[in-house]
């Protein structure tokens, strides 16, 4: 059985939780370094506020850590602020884990009233519901990045080997596609 | 399939969840809550104490120096209107400010009528005592609840009597009969579908915050642990000996609020906390304005 772990220091992380249910894999949120104690096969970085979720890896000693294990190979999904939080360059904003090769615009769409939903292509997959909230954007990718989605021309889906990010929220919709991309084509999970 | 506004809103409430959010008055201050770990901060002239403190009529704060604010700190700016006052919520609309607080710290606008949230785009957070005032506010387009407690005092005693109410109050519709919730929707005055809501999930339809009266890390874990989503802290920062840490400890008492040893940790050597004034002591009750 594949075990989850989701970052639950600040924001929609009880949402993941509940997609996670519904795919029935098992979960357990990290809030503290103790928590890493416990064995788990994946990592999701939630949605909240990028500079809160920064801070809080830091003060409570969690940011080596997880950035070792992802750098070994962790298989990690962020969603919006996680996707700021895993990126390695941040314009308006302090990189934090920096795991991942790509350059994230953080506030692309500017402030609450630039908030929207759409529909529009994950990968080879059809159209899919995406809820874009304060959002960031993917400005640039490195090498050995692949491009997921694109909205009017931006790039909002990337993954890197074992990383996966998006500036959407797929745990707000009732569509599971991308939250079971994560565990059966990334990780490797059978769920 | 067209989102509405609306669920955009009450989703922006879903990432501030696990949170803090600080009154600040100045874009120095804002910047240091934002440096502490704010998820938000709410942009005001004064802060409740001094509000209580100067008396007369309280009002929206300058649009100078609301996006002074904005314009220093990359986390949402709310701001507050007085109950009733529309044209001064269209103002803060107008500067495209992410989340207005229709509050009862200022002076309330009018006596009779809130304002009907759902003519704006941007999203309104309403204070609440029990389950009927929260879902007035929500019926009125409210997309974010939060306590009302008692502002401005760092007595954090009706904060918690208005979690416990409510959330009393939310067990009590989960387990009634489905044949009783039209006659509790006419005792709460709300349409029974949000009624319904709250029977069928044991929740409100919106992100719950707590409010009013909170100064301590143990202050802001309380309110975590009696079920609230995330923690306004409104004088109890910036009128505290050392706001920087004071708020850093806050934000860590929220995101591991049942863990007594960290808890200990972060409130060790914090300063003077903020004075205030017992709840019971003060003339002005905020809480009464705006059923």
């Amino acid at each position: 059985m594949a075990t989850v772990a989701i970052l639950a220091l600040q924001g929609a992380f009880a949402e993941h939780g509940r997609a996670l249910d519904r795919l029935g894999a098992d979960h357990f949120e990290i809030r503290q370094r103790s928590d890493l104690g416990k064995p788990f096969d994946a990592l999701i970085i939630p949605g909240g506020e990028s500079t809160v979720i920064g801070k809080l890896l830091m003060d409570l000693g969690l940011l080596s850590p997880l950035r070792d294990r992802i750098v070994k190979g962790l298989p990690v999904f962020g969603t919006c602020a996680g996707l700021i939080v895993l990126s390695k360059r941040v314009i308006g904003g302090t990189p934090s884990l920096a795991t991942m090769d790509i350059t994230a615009r953080r506030n692309a769409y500017g402030r609450q009233l630039g908030s929207f939903h759409t529909e529009d292509r994950f990968g080879d997959l059809d159209k899919l519901p995406m809820t874009f909230i304060r959002a960031p954007c993917i400005d640039s990718v490195g090498d050995g990045v692949e491009v997921l989605s694109r909205v009017d021309g931006r790039i909002v889906a990337a993954r890197q080997g074992r990383q996966l990010a998006t500036a959407f929220h797929p745990e707000l919709t009732d569509d599971l596609t991308v939250h079971r991309y994560f565990l059966e084509e990334i990780a490797g999970l059978r769920v | 399939m067209e989102k509405s506004r609306y669920e955009l809103n009450k989703e922006l409430a879903q990432m501030l969840k696990g949170g803090v959010i600080m009154d600040v008055t100045t874009p120095e201050q804002a910047r240091i809550a934002e440096e502490a770990g704010a998820a938000a901060v709410m942009a005001l002239e004064r802060i409740p104490a001094d509000i209580r403190a100067a008396g007369g009529v309280s009002r929206m704060s300058d649009p100078k120096m609301i996006k002074g604010i904005q314009d220093a700190v990359s986390i949402p700016v709310m701001a507050k209107c007085r109950i009733g006052h529309f044209v001064e919520a269209q103002i803060l609309e107008a500067l495209e400010i992410d989340y207005i607080d229709e509050s009862e710290v200022l002076t309330p606008a009018d006596d009779v009528y809130h304002i009907d949230k759902t003519q704006f785009k941007v999203p309104f957070v309403c204070g609440a005592r029990d389950l009927g005032e929260a879902l007035r506010r929500v019926s009125e387009g409210a997309s974010m609840i939060r306590t009302k407690g008692e502002p401005g005092t760092g007595d954090v005693v009706q904060a918690v009597h208005h979690m416990r109410v409510m959330n009393s109050e939310i067990r009590k519709v989960q387990n009634m009969r489905a044949d009783e919730l039209y006659e509790e929707a006419k005792q709460l005055q709300v349409p029974v579908e949000l009624v319904r809501y709250v029977h069928e999930n044991g929740r409100l339809p919106v992100v719950n915050f707590a409010a009013g009266g909170v100064a301590t890390p143990a202050d802001a874990a309380l309110m975590m642990q009696l079920g609230a989503e995330g923690v306004f802290v409104g004088s109890g920062i910036f009128r505290s000996g050392n706001p920087a840490k004071r708020a850093k400890a806050i934000v860590q008492a929220v995101t591991n609020y049942t863990d007594a040893k960290l808890l200990a940790e972060v409130s060790a050597d914090l300063g003077q906390a903020m004075v205030g004034i017992n709840a019971e002591e003060i003339k002005t009750i905020m809480a009464e304005r705006g059923q």
